[in-house]
């Protein structure tokens, strides 16, 4: 029987200091896979969050630059717009590209930048403890919501790809993915690589935010982390393609 | 050999072992030097179809690949 090699791409095979379980580490393989395949591992820039995401720094081994605390989007902007023919990836987590990146974030995908963003949405600052976050659930207890988040006080979780897709006509591709199984997995890769090629071709802004476990912070095994995502995330933060490419208005 | 491991790298975070399709995956009595016990793949069971490498976020795994 014929078997496929399956490695890790060199510009991230890499030890990397995550905690067991993070999700972090699937993703940024995958990121590097899609570039893989699509050719593109030698044309490729990262604007790298602080967060966990800063891991990224010591990880790849390829151009990228490590931003202040949620200013990737405008970084990004400025790297694609002296490079537009360089593939700009900006990698994220949820406390930097929602809390305190908001005005970047959202400001970039206004402008319809020809940037693709990854957002690791782990529904809490991990780096520094597990602090609240935009995307905190409804309840749930983090270190600086003991008593669990009280929407009536703080707002709602924020659902940002399907505003990027309902009120960014421009915006070329947005989607969620997560990393429960090797299924999900899967067609993640595909969405990070729909959104890449919208940026090889120009098409707008693309986003893909991913469900991805903090086994530590929630308090959980691994493998619980994965089930925590599967029951209560995903019926809040559903998985899909918010817009496709050809969808946008040019 | 089917998939070739990189024990150090293992954090013992268990999904290989969750995902496995044949019961392949168990954990090294011995620990790495980050402290981990790290995952060991029974040849015999394993059919080289990858899931341990799609789910592991540490890059222990290499699946060698084969022609027909
Ligand atoms: C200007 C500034 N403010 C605050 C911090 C502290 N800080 C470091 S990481 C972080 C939150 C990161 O959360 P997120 O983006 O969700 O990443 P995660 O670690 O969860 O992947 C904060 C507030 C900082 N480094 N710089
Ligand atoms: S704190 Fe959470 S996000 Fe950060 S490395 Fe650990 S598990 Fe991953
Ligand atoms: S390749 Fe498949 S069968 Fe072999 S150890 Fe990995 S998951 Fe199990
Ligand atoms: S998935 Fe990777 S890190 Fe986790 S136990 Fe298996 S080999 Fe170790
Ligand atoms: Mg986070």
């Amino acid at each position: 029987m014929a078997t496929k090699e399956r490695k890790v791409p060199a510009l991230v095979d890499k030890p990397m200091d995550f905690c067991p379980g993070c999700g972090h580490g699937v993703v940024s393989r995958l990121i590097m896979e899609a570039l893989e395949e699509l050719d593109q591992l030698d044309n490729i820039i990262f604007p790298i969050g602080v967060g966990c995401s800063s891991n990224l720094g010591a990880g790849l081994e390829c151009d990228r630059l490590h931003c202040c605390h949620g200013r990737a989007g405008a970084v990004a902007t400025g790297m694609k717009r002296v490079n537009p023919d360089v593939l700009v990836v900006s990698y994220q987590g949820d406390g930097d590209a929602y809390n305190i990146g908001i005005a970047e974030t959202f400001n970039a995908a206004y402008r319809n930048e020809d940037i693709t963003v990854i957002v690791i949405n782990n529904t809490n600052f991990g780096m520094t403890g597990g602090q609240m976050s935009l995307t905190t659930m409804e309840g749930q207890k983090t270190s600086t919501s003991v008593h669990g988040r009280d929407c009536s006080i703080t707002g709602y979780p924020i659902r940002f790809p399907e505003m990027v897709a309902r009120e960014f006509p421009g915006a070329a591709y947005a989607a969620r993915g997560t990393v429960t199984s090797p299924a999900q997995i899967n067609k993640l890769k595909q969405y990070i690589k729909n959104a890449l090629e919208a940026q090889m071709n120009h098409e707008g802004y693309s986003i893909v935010e991913v469900l991805s476990p903090c086994p530590v912070n929630w308090g959980m095994t691994p493998i619980k982390a994965m089930e925590r995502i599967e029951k209560e995330l995903i019926p809040y933060y559903p998985i899909g393609e918010f817009k496709k490419r050809g969808e946008n208005q040019k | 050999m089917k998939v070739e491991t990189k024990p150090a790298r293992c954090k013992e975070c268990g999904l290989c072992k969750a995902n496995c399709p044949k019961g392949a995956i168990s954990f090294s009595e011995h620990t790495n030097a980050a402290g981990y016990h790290p995952a060991v793949i029974n040849d015999e069971l394993c059919i080289a179809c990858g899931i341990c490498y799609t789910v592991c976020p540490d890059g222990v795994f290499h699946v060698l690949g084969k022609e027909a």
